[in-house]
Formats: structure tokens, C-alpha cells, sequence
């Protein structure tokens, strides 16, 4: 059975005039455990509103989202949190540092949800990622390409089955989008993590052996649908 | 939890300067609810229960109130004299246990000085069995000299020694009447007994009648003392008649008699008269108890303010939680934890500030009514206050805590592609 499978997934969202515009029309995505899979997807492709309901964060108005044996859809709003604490981890294109926290913390909160604080986890990341000496510093005292190596301990830090990454190296240059990538895909096979990445670098795109173009997957995103 | 005081405690130290005056609001409140309650009991059982070993005051017709503050508390004015003779009456009287005459009249450096009989120094209980002593190296005053035997309070403030000479000044007022011609000796200090004595000069009665410029109108004539002559019973005349009685009957008996009359007033029982005065000034009790409370409110306002102010900065930081997995609840608890640890800072601070108010309080007390007051003495608003400001404080973190519950997660995580 795939750790994620999707089925006729559909996602409206409310238009300003009136009506609701379908901005997801997935018929069939699936990712295996362990699988590393990139999405191709340029802006306005629903890319960021597809990780949203893999996330358990949205909820689609139709169709089925699987994950890791749960349907995902039938689940209450505090059973997807639980199910997001455990199963998933995600990276940002911005990051998303929690501004006030250490880095150390932020790994911490990584897991805290999840499988709870792990101090010498948390320390053995950051040492993984490279970054053991700035455990104490602040986001804003680290430079971008140290902020995304938080990010990826941090994603990592549950040991999740399904790492979602969206654009993940979107404000690296490009020899630091490489090494990110890299790491985010080392960390991951080192905890069986799945990934699902989506991203418009075909720099990144190419690295991938499994991917798809979500505006071919997206049938909403030829000329979309009003509903 | 562990998470949620790591939040809480993360959003009080980048709020540290807005959770700090918060926090200060709050002890104001707290140290204000606590100071009033706790303040305003022990000056009544200071006041009421703890008064002062006699039962009853005779004095002029009048109020019974202005009676007992004048010649227990030592303020307020005298209502008049009464005959020497109702003193003698009193004190020949056999249910009565002891009666001490007051003269009052005079003033040093603007404490009280009170001309009675040397009972009140050897014999009279204050609480029982315990009586004023006099501070080694010092004696009660002889009745037939011009000495004086000064209370704790007045030798520390006037710098009065044993052996000590003075004026008295007339009036119970400072620098409003002329001084006295006779010259006074100190020749003893009383042990502190936290009572008004404390504040008092205390000189032997015959000596106040002998002060220039006193007239006496005991007998209904105006009669002038002078060095060569005994002053005759009849013309004396005293400010009040401490009574202590063998049986309680004796105070109502005697109101009856006296109280029915014209011409005097028993104040009895002392610690009844005293009630009367709390009941008085109990609007005011009630306004500083108001204010007080209100005080509280703003305080748990300035909580909600401050949180409720701070959720849009903090939205993007409760959407990424909420990605990391955390469920509302524990926004929500962040939240309340956060109000809870301001509001407790407060509760904490409340006690500092209730001790800097009960000191000052009880320094002003302690100087014009002689009381002294405790402040680690038990009331129950020195826990009630904290745990209700507390809660008070926990409970205006909700409204913002609803407003973190409500977070949209996809709405401020990233924008919709």
C-alpha cells in the first residue's frame, strides 16, 4: 500500500465576485514510503493548496487523501493535527523560523508535537546539518543558507514518514540550492522519509528520478473550473 | 505543557516591556485589594477589640464618640470638663475597679500632654496583667513636682532623655497657644506598649492645674490657681474619668444613671463606641474597596489589551505551530499560560506593593493614633487577592486565546498559489 495515495481530488475556493473557483483537480497521485518524488509546479498550479491537504491543514471538498492508512478526509481537525504531528514534516520556500526561538527550539518544536522533545535529537540535527555551534542563535543571527538548514533538521526532527517541501531552495542561490538539496534528501533517507517536493527549478526538478508535472496532474490548472 | 510554557515563555520575553507593565498594573490591583482589606481589619481590632483595658470613659455631655477619641485615642477635642467631685465619686464608688482622671489641655512639640494620677502608671492593666513600665534609669512622676514621665513615641521623636527639661505649649495643638512658664523634668520613658499611651506626656493632675494662665471652673466660678494656696476640691475640674469596673452590670447600671442625666456621658462599652466610629467611615471603606477593585479590572483590561494587540504579529507564529503539528488547544493554552504567568507575576508583585502600602500606612497610623500594626499579621486577602487576580488575569487571556484558536493556518502560513 502507497504511504500517500490521492483519488479524485477536488479543491474550490471562494471567488471575490461570487461562485467558487476550482483550484484543485487531481484524478491520481501516489508516493511509497521511502519514494523521493518531485512536482513540477509554476505558480498558480495549486501546488502550495495540494501540500495543504496532504498536510491534513485543508481539507478538500471531494475525493480521497490516504496517508499512511488513514483516510485523511474522515478525520477530525484534531486527529489530522495528530496524524501532521507524527507523519509529516514540511519545508517552506520562506522558511518559517519561528523568529523568537533559538534554533535548538525550533528543531524542539519540530518533535515536540509528535514524538516530544528530544534534546540530544535536537543536538545531534543540528550537528547533522552543520550547524551544532549556532544551536543558540536566533533566525534573524543566522545567514539564509543556515536558516534553511534549521528548516530541514526541523522537518526531519519527528522523524516523519512524508517530508513536503515547497520550493524549498526557492530563495537559495544556486550553489546553495544544490547543497540544500542534497541534505534534505540525505536527512531524509537517513530517517525513511518519503518526499514530495514541489518546485518551478528545473535544477531541482532534474535531480529527481520520480516527477511529475502537477499542471499536467492539475486539471483545474488548464484553464480551471467554476463551480 | 512542557511546549506550552516554552511558547508562553517565549512570547513573555519578546513582550517583556509590555508583559512587564502589565504585570505592574496588576500588583497595583492586587497590593491595593490587599492593603484596603487588610488595613482597614486590623485598624478596626486594633481599634475595637484591642482596646484599651478600661470599660468606660465619663465625660462631658456629649457625643460618646468624641469622648472615647479624645481620651483613648488621644484625638480629636475635648466635649468639656466635668467636677472633680464625679471623678472622687467614681473612684469611692465600690463597684468600680479603677478610676484615672485625665486633664487635657496642652501640648509639647504637638503631642498630648494629659495630667492624671499615678494609677494609671502603677496600677492599671492595659491588657491583663500587663501594666506600663517604666525604661530603666527612669520612675513615675511624684504628683506634688512638676515632672513628667513621656511615652516611647514622643522620647523618640522629640529626642526627650531622663532628665530631660520642658514647656508645654497651651492647646493640644502645636504653635497655636502660648508656652507655659514652668519649667518640667523628664524623669521616666515607658516601654513601648503599642497603645496611644505611647504618644502621650503624661504629668501629674495637680500640675496641670497650676499652669499659668489655667483657670479652674469646677464650682461654676472661675477659680485661678496660686503657688500659695491649696487648690480646693470643688473648684477642680477634670476632662474625663477612665473606669475600669469589677462586673460588667456595672456599665450598664451606671449608663442608665448617668446617660439619662443632663449633665455627663459614660461612654460605654468602650470597644461598642469604638464600632461606631468604623461604621461611620465604613462609605469610605467601601469607596477605597471600590476603587480597589476597579483598579483590578483595568488591570485584567491591560492583560487582555496587551495579548489581544499582540495575536496579529503573532499569527504567522501560531500557523507555523499549527503546521508543526500542534493542535488549537495547545494555541490556545499558550495563550492562557501566558496570561496566567502575567497575571501571577503580578499577584507576586501585588505583595511588594501591599507591603510598601502597609508600611507607610501603618507609619502614618502608628504616629497620630499610637496603634501599631502588623503587617505579617494572617487575613485572608493576602491569598485571596493574589489567586483572584490571578484568575482574573488568566481569564482575560481568553478572549486572545480564542483569537489564536481561531487561527487560520493556510490563511498565514503562505500564500495561495
Amino acid at each position: 500500500m502507497a504511504l500517500l495515495q490521492l483519488s479524485n481530488l477536488i479543491k474550490r475556493y471562494p471567488k471575490p465576485e461570487g461562485g467558487k473557483q476550482v483550484v484543485l483537480d487531481i484524478s491520481s497521485l501516489q508516493v511509497e514510503a521511502g519514494e523521493q518524488v518531485a512536482l513540477e509546479g509554476s505558480s498558480g498550479s495549486g501546488k502550495t493548496t495540494l501540500l495543504n491537504i496532504i498536510a491534513g491543514i485543508l481539507t478538500p471538498d471531494s475525493g480521497s487523501v490516504q496517508l499512511a492508512g488513514h483516510e485523511l478526509t474522515k478525520l477530525s481537525e484534531s486527529a489530522r493535527d495528530r496524524l501532521r504531528a507524527v507523519h509529516i514534516g514540511y519545508v517552506f520556500q520562506t522558511f518559517n523560523l519561528l523568529q523568537g526561538y533559538t534554533a535548538l527550539e525550533n528543531v524542539l518544536l519540530g518533535m515536540a508535537f509528535g514524538s516530544g522533545q528530544d534534546l540530544d535529537r535536537a543536538h545531534a540535527l543540528l550537528e547533522r546539518v552543520g550547524i551544532a555551534d549556532k544551536a543558540s542563535h536566533l533566525p534573524s543571527q543566522l545567514s539564509v543558507g543556515q536558516q534553511q538548514r534549521v528548516a530541514i533538521a526541523r522537518a526531519v526532527a519527528n522523524r516523519p514518514s512524508l517530508l513536503l517541501a515547497d520550493e524549498p531552495t526557492g530563495n537559495l542561490d544556486a550553489g546553495m540550492a544544490q547543497q540544500a538539496l542534497a541534505l534534505l534528501r540525505e536527512t531524509c533517507e537517513e530517517v525513511g522519509a518519503a518526499i514530495l517536493l514541489v518546485s518551478h527549478d528545473p535544477a531541482v526538478l532534474d535531480s529527481f528520478e520520480s516527477r511529475h508535472s502537477l499542471t499536467e496532474l492539475n486539471r483545474a490548472a488548464h484553464g480551471g473550473g467554476v463551480a | 505543557m512542557k511546549t506550552i510554557f516554552l511558547i508562553a515563555k517565549k512570547s513573555l520575553a519578546r513582550h517583556a516591556l509590555s508583559s512587564s507593565v502589565t504585570a505592574g498594573s496588576l500588583a497595583l490591583a492586587c497590593g491595593l485589594v490587599i492593603g484596603v482589606f487588610s488595613i482597614e481589619r486590623q485598624a478596626e481590632d486594633a481599634f475595637v477589640t484591642g482596646a484599651p483595658g478600661f470599660d468606660a470613659v465619663l465625660g462631658a455631655r456629649g457625643s460618646q464618640l468624641q469622648l472615647v477619641m479624645n481620651s483613648v485615642l488621644h484625638l480629636d477635642t475635648s466635649p468639656g470638663n466635668i467636677p472633680y467631685s464625679s471623678y472622687v465619686e467614681m473612684r469611692d464608688d465600690r463597684r468600680v475597679k479603677l478610676a484615672v482622671p485625665y486633664a487635657v489641655g496642652d501640648n509639647y512639640k504637638g503631642y498630648r500632654v494629659v495630667g492624671t494620677t499615678k494609677e494609671l502608671l502603677t496600677e492599671f492593666e492595659y491588657d491583663e496583667g500587663t501594666g506600663y513600665t517604666v525604661m530603666s534609669g527612669g520612675r513615675v512622676f511624684n504628683e506634688d513636682k512638676r515632672e513628667a514621665v513621656i511615652g516611647s513615641q514622643v522620647a523618640r521623636k522629640t529626642g526627650l532623655r531622663v532628665g530631660s527639661h520642658l514647656h508645654f505649649e497651651h492647646g493640644t495643638k502645636e504653635d497655636v497657644g502660648h508656652s507655659h512658664d514652668e519649667d518640667y523634668v523628664v524623669v521616666g520613658i515607658l516601654e513601648p506598649s503599642n497603645t496611644p499611651v505611647d504618644k502621650v506626656l503624661w504629668v501629674p493632675l495637680e500640675g496641670m492645674y497650676r499652669l499659668s494662665g489655667h483657670v479652674l471652673r469646677g464650682s461654676g466660678e472661675v477659680y485661678e490657681p496660686t503657688a500659695a494656696e491649696e487648690i480646693p476640691d470643688e473648684a477642680k475640674e477634670v476632662s474625663a474619668v477612665m473606669l475600669a469596673f469589677k462586673s460588667p452590670q456595672t456599665g450598664f447600671q451606671l449608663s442608665q444613671q448617668i446617660n439619662g442625666g443632663k449633665e455627663m456621658t459614660l461612654a460605654w462599652p468602650i470597644a461598642r463606641v469604638m464600632a461606631l466610629l468604623f461604621e461611620k467611615i465604613g462609605w469610605a471603606h467601601k469607596v477605597l474597596g471600590l476603587v480597589a477593585y476597579l483598579v483590578c479590572v483595568v488591570g485584567a483590561g491591560s492583560v487582555l489589551a496587551s495579548l489581544y494587540n499582540a495575536m496579529n504579529e503573532r499569527r504567522r507564529e501560531f500557523a507555523i505551530l499549527r503546521a508543526l503539528g500542534a493542535r488549537r488547544a495547545t494555541v490556545f493554552g499558550a495563550i492562557l499560560a501566558e496570561s496566567t504567568a502575567i497575571a501571577g507575576l503580578g499577584a507576586i508583585g501585588g505583595l511588594l506593593v501591599y507591603g510598601v502600602v502597609f508600611t507607610a500606612a501603618a507609619e502614618v497610623i502608628r504616629t497620630e493614633a499610637g496603634i501599631v500594626m502588623d503587617l505579617w499579621q494572617y487575613h485572608p486577602s493576602l491569598w485571596m487577592a493574589p489567586v483572584g487576580v490571578t484568575l482574573l488575569g488568566a481569564l482575560a487571556g481568553v478572549i486572545p486565546a480564542m483569537k489564536a484558536y481561531r487561527t487560520d493556518v493556510a490563511d498565514h502560513l503562505v500564500p495561495h498559489s
